[in-house]
């Protein structure tokens, strides 16, 4: 007797579903064009040392409170447009120093371009597989935790080693968090392409600052 | 010590703060995994480890 309501809800969960999807990849990819746009500010008026931190700060600040209080509205698309800009502001000196480097442009290219192959094969490996990531959170969380407290330590530690192991670490860690955020919208864990877009960004920076670094350390020059 | 190590360190303990919570919260109400969904995770994450480990060879 309820087939048809049951099929219409179906139906209507699978076109909300491709809706979130959809504006999530509209808005990361805009995004990260601005984030481009921002790091090519900062570079070009060689911003200090110091501004990656700064514009960190600012783009946590808000994640954590102006994000949640308009992800349901319009001014939510704005909050995301502050917080990759500073992100990519932020960028800019580190980019200045690789490109110091022999090679920095061929590693920040290189980079990019790892990034972008994990992402869309990750992306696209949930996307077909339609499987639920969402067990892994509790991992990738506890994962977060442990590679935060290893970093507070290497930072009056200073050993180079551990740095190399965390980006590895961050680089695995996001590739997962890629995996899980992707699964979510899918099946309908996460209805707010604001969130999602915030959440596959945040991977997609930190995969490349920390592929950037090993890049830097490991390559041959 | 210099001040951008004492902000980095303020960061980072933020962080964990905020963390913190929902780590727990999530760690209580994460659906269990059976092994199949557990290589589902591992084959595309050591893919992963493999594509990076190329890079670093060819840079």
């Amino acid at each position: 007797m309820n087939r048809p309501v049951e099929l219409a809800q179906t139906q209507t969960s699978v076109l909300e579903t491709n809706k979130v999807l959809k504006n999530t990849y509209a808005l990361l990819s805009v995004t990260l064009l601005f984030s481009a746009l921002t790091a090519f500010i900062s570079m070009q008026m060689e911003l200090p040392g110091y501004m990656p931190l700064v514009a960190t700060f600012g783009a946590i600040g808000l994640i954590w409170f102006v994000l949640p209080r308009t992800a349901n509205s319009a001014a939510g698309i704005g909050v995301v447009f502050g917080i990759t800009g500073l992100l990519g502001l932020g960028l800019g000196p580190m980019l200045n120093n690789y490109l110091q480097m022999s090679n920095g442009s061929q590693l920040i290219m290189t980079s990019l371009g790892g990034t972008g192959v994990i992402f869309l094969a990750l992306s696209g490996y949930a996307l077909t597989s339609r499987r639920d990531f969402s067990f892994m959170g509790g991992m990738l969380i506890v994962g977060m935790v442990l590679v935060l407290i290893t970093a507070l330590a290497n930072i009056f530690m200073a050993i180079p080693a551990l740095s190399l192991a965390l980006s590895a670490a961050i680089i695995l860690i996001m590739s997962g968090f890629i995996l899980y955020d992707t699964s979510r919208i899918i099946n309908g864990g996460e209805r707010n392409y604001i969130m999602a877009t915030v959440g596959l960004y945040l991977s997609l920076y930190n995969i490349f600052v920390n592929l950037l670094m090993l890049l830097g350390v490991l390559s041959d020059d | 010590m210099d001040w951008m190590k004492i902000f980095s360190a303020l960061l980072i303990v933020l962080m964990l703060v905020y963390l913190l919570p929902r780590a727990k919260d999530m760690i209580k109400n994460s659906p269990k995994a059976s092994n199949n969904d557990w290589l589902a995770v591992l084959i595309p994450l050591i893919l992963v480890i493999g594509f990076v480990f190329l890079l670093i060879k060819s840079v």
